[in-house]
């Protein structure tokens, strides 16, 4: 899977395919084998139910994720209303999954997730035409205007939205090949695997073609791209319309996975989800949007069954991120590589060690602060159910003054002893860099 | 009839004039760092929350004046230490940070003051009706609002375009090189604009929170027609904005009152109604029910047909 992320940033020159012999051929398939290998042994190490809606849902937020990063990280256009088209291919595909009950015609539910794929196409051209024109913060603007009035609209239209409670299907109605009747999640699983296997492979492809490389072209200078004789107005409204189809996949996945389309799918809060999983996880590198989906879906449901204020803890990770690493988690992973390929396992162990000193205020810092969140959060809201709290499993008062000293302590004292050891952690990096330049030379 | 046009132009303006108090800030803020503040909506949500909760304590008029410096205050530090430091990292990573903060104000609010709405009133020295048109009773509360937006907005345009402040101010949002150069420290002056911007955000909030609900939702659902009010006056005018205010007050006031559908005006003529389906919704839709949608219409036109905006002078 690392060949994947290096391959995207250290690629070699387009139309690198036609002069590949068949090693060359094993390279490229390898990840995608290992890959599918992995998606298909996945349900054997976690095998309970909740575990595999959990794989579902990142399955497909991965794909939505991805679709996302086809219009931020590849094109540098910045969408905040990408949800509509995830939206609109779920409310489309629930719409035909109920017309093909009614009618019973012999379509399976294998090739739904197309009718989500068409809708968010034919959705991504109509509002591109008419967005992608400029970029940058015009570009921005319009697609959280169109967000807000698809959103709105959605509220109005209840014959087509459902009003309130959405439009539910039951997928297990659909006609059964092989038998498959896609009733245990574990089948529907599978069909996620599969097809977000497929828009991977799909979209990873798109990254290597001509076209995708003229998409980065107009994100660094599309002036550039006029010279070179494209028109950057096309590209952006065709890589929008791709970025709508693919999302649109991921709309019609998630409609089969919970068998139920409500409004909020098209709303500004999914439409921020998906910002957030793609630049936490990083929008630089074709397996960002990846590491970020898997991240931010399992962040949902665990942290949520954790605490009520997930989202604010969700938001100030969000913040941490833009602040201090804005290449995302794959950029930070990004930035060892050439530690890595100059083989300084000796500086590399220092770093790590570094590192690991470093951890040990940041982890002092991040319990003090979820004190004080918590505690803030029980004084004020939940006061009623009592001041009594667990953290970590352990019970505190937080009516009391005492571990309110502690988590200002724990936080100060965190936050101090940080600021110490981060020289010790920058001048490992610093000496790792140099002794890698000096074996490159 | 003439009431209905009376009372929706009063309400209209006053809730143009709101809207204008929150568009300033956030023009003067994107004219001079080249940011949308993402966040301003959520300082507006602040202010309400902060005039709550020091008119609990201290009563409405000290609530009045402290809960916008306090805001304005919050503003400035997440200047200094949040956006600043952002700033190298580019435009987009910019405007990230203030979803983010969006994002973060919101579920604090949450956290602290909860989903529901709080019981913030009108001060009782405010309760009573000013006058009479036709048969109803306009509230005295009301005609505060609309004088205390005037008023700033009065301060805020003799501030910009008479005093030497306001002269360093215009001179940074186009040459701020030069203005450094001078000897003017430039990232104070962001800073101080920032904190500025943030507190009139603050004081539509501390007077709109009793007239409208207080809850924390409050910021969604107004930021997105903030947006819309300063880029359909044009990113960076503060005429446009004044303008788009009012012209987007006025439009969403009447739309509400507005009791009309297709099918009165297709029915009315002799057309029979669709038998079922999208467009039996779209048959029976009212231009009220469709107030919310015709901001975002307006954008939309706006930015296709003229992307400057209808006082902008600049294409971003």
């Amino acid at each position: 899977m690392s060949d994947i992320a290096s391959d995207a940033v250290n690629t070699p020159a387009p139309g690198g395919l036609s002069s590949a012999g068949p090693r060359a051929v094993v390279r490229l398939a390898a990840p995608w084998i290992a890959l599918a290998v992995a998606f298909s042994i996945l349900p054997t190490i976690f095998t309970s139910e909740s575990a595999l809606t959990m794989l579902s849902m990142m399955g497909i937020m991965i794909v939505f994720a991805l679709s996302y990063n086809m219009l931020l990280g590849e094109t540098g256009l910045l969408s905040f209303g990408h949800a509509v088209y995830y939206g609109l291919g779920g409310f489309l595909a629930v719409h035909a999954m109920n017309t093909v009950i009614h009618d019973a015609l012999p379509v399976p539910l294998v090739v739904i997730p197309l009718v989500g794929g068409f809708s968010g196409l034919l959705f991504g051209i109509i509002f591109g035409s008419v967005s992608t024109r400029r970029a940058g913060t015009v570009f921005a603007m319009i697609s959280l205007g169109l967000g807000e009035l698809v959103a709105s609209s959605s509220l109005i239209l209840r014959g087509f939205f459902g009003g309130e409670e959405g439009v539910s299907t039951n997928r297990t109605k659909l006609l059964h090949l092989f038998g498959l009747n896609f009733g245990p999640q574990i089948q529907v699983y599978y069909l996620i695997a599969g097809w977000c296997l497929l828009c991977m492979a799909a979209m990873y492809a798109l990254t290597r073609t001509p076209f995708g490389r003229m998409c980065n072209a107009v994100r660094e200078n599309p002036e550039r791209v006029q010279f070179v004789g494209y028109n950057p107005r096309t590209l952006r409204l065709i890589a929008f319309s791709l970025a709508g189809l693919f999302a649109g996949i991921a709309g019609a996945l998630a409609a089969i996975n919970f068998e139920l389309v409500n409004s909020a799918e098209v709303g500004a809060g999914q439409s921020g989800v998906v910002l957030l999983a793609a630049y936490i996880g990083g929008i630089g590198s074709f397996m960002g949007p990846v590491i970020g989906a898997i991240l931010v879906t399992w962040l949902e449901v665990m942290l949520s069954d954790v605490t009520d204020v997930w989202q604010l803890y969700f938001g100030l990770l969000f913040i941490g991120m833009v602040m201090f690493a804005p290449n995302g988690i794959a950029g930070l992973l990004m930035m060892h590589a050439p530690l890595w390929q100059a083989r300084e396992y000796g500086s590399m162990l220092r770093l790590a060690l570094a590192y690991l000193v470093a951890l040990v205020p940041a982890l002092v810092l991040l319990v003090g602060l979820i004190l004080v969140i918590e505690m803030t959060y029980h004084l004020s809201v939940k006061a009623s159910e009592g001041t009594t709290i667990s953290v970590f499993h352990v019970a505190l008062d937080a009516a009391s003054k005492i571990p309110w000293v502690a988590a200002a302590v724990l936080v100060l004292g965190g936050f101090w002893l940080f600021r110490l050891t981060w020289p010790v952690v920058g001048n490992a990096w610093h000496d790792a860099l140099a002794h890698a330049d000096g074996r490159a030379k | 009839m003439l009431e209905l046009v009376t009372i929706s132009a009063l309400n209209g303006v006053l809730y143009g004039m709101l809207l204008f108090l929150m568009a300033s800030g956030l023009t003067l803020i994107f004219s001079m760092m080249g940011v949308l503040n993402f966040a301003h909506a959520s300082f507006y949500m602040l202010g309400a929350f902060f005039g709550f909760q020091i008119s609990q304590i201290l009563g409405f008029w000290p609530a009045f004046l402290v809960a916008p410096v306090l805001v304005g205050g919050i503003g400035a530090l997440v200047e200094r230490y949040g956006l600043r430091h952002v700033h190298r990292h580019g435009p987009v990573a910019e405007l990230l940070f203030t979803f983010g903060l969006a994002f973060v104000i919101e579920e604090i609010v949450q956290m602290i003051w909860g989903k529901g709405p709080v019981d913030y009133r009108v001060p009782a020295a405010l309760d009573f009706s000013a006058f009479t048109v036709f048969s109803t009773n306009y509230p005295a509360y009301k005609m505060f609002e609309l004088l205390t937006a005037v008023t700033i907005f009065a301060v805020l345009f003799t501030v910009l375009k008479r005093t030497r402040v306001g002269l360093i101010i215009q001179a940074s949002l186009t040459h701020s090189h030069m203005v450094a150069m001078l000897g003017h420290n430039v990232p104070r002056v962001f800073m101080l604009v920032f904190g500025v911007g943030t507190g009139l955000a603050a004081v539509a909030g501390v007077i709109a929170g009793p007239a409208l609900v207080t809850q924390s939702n409050m910021a969604g659902a107004l930021g997105p027609i903030l947006f819309v009010v300063v880029v359909v006056g044009g990113l960076g005018s503060l005429a446009g904005a004044f303008l788009a205010s009012l012209l987007i007050g006025l439009v969403q006031t009447f739309a509400v009152s507005i009791d009309l559908s297709v099918a009165d005006v297709l029915g009315g003529i002799g057309v029979a109604p669709p038998t079922g389906g999208v467009l039996l919704d779209v048959w029976n839709v009212t231009v009220a029910q469709i107030a919310p949608i015709i901001p975002y219409l307006l954008l939309v036109l706006i930015l296709i047909f003229r992307p400057t905006g209808l006082m902008g002078t600049r294409e971003h």
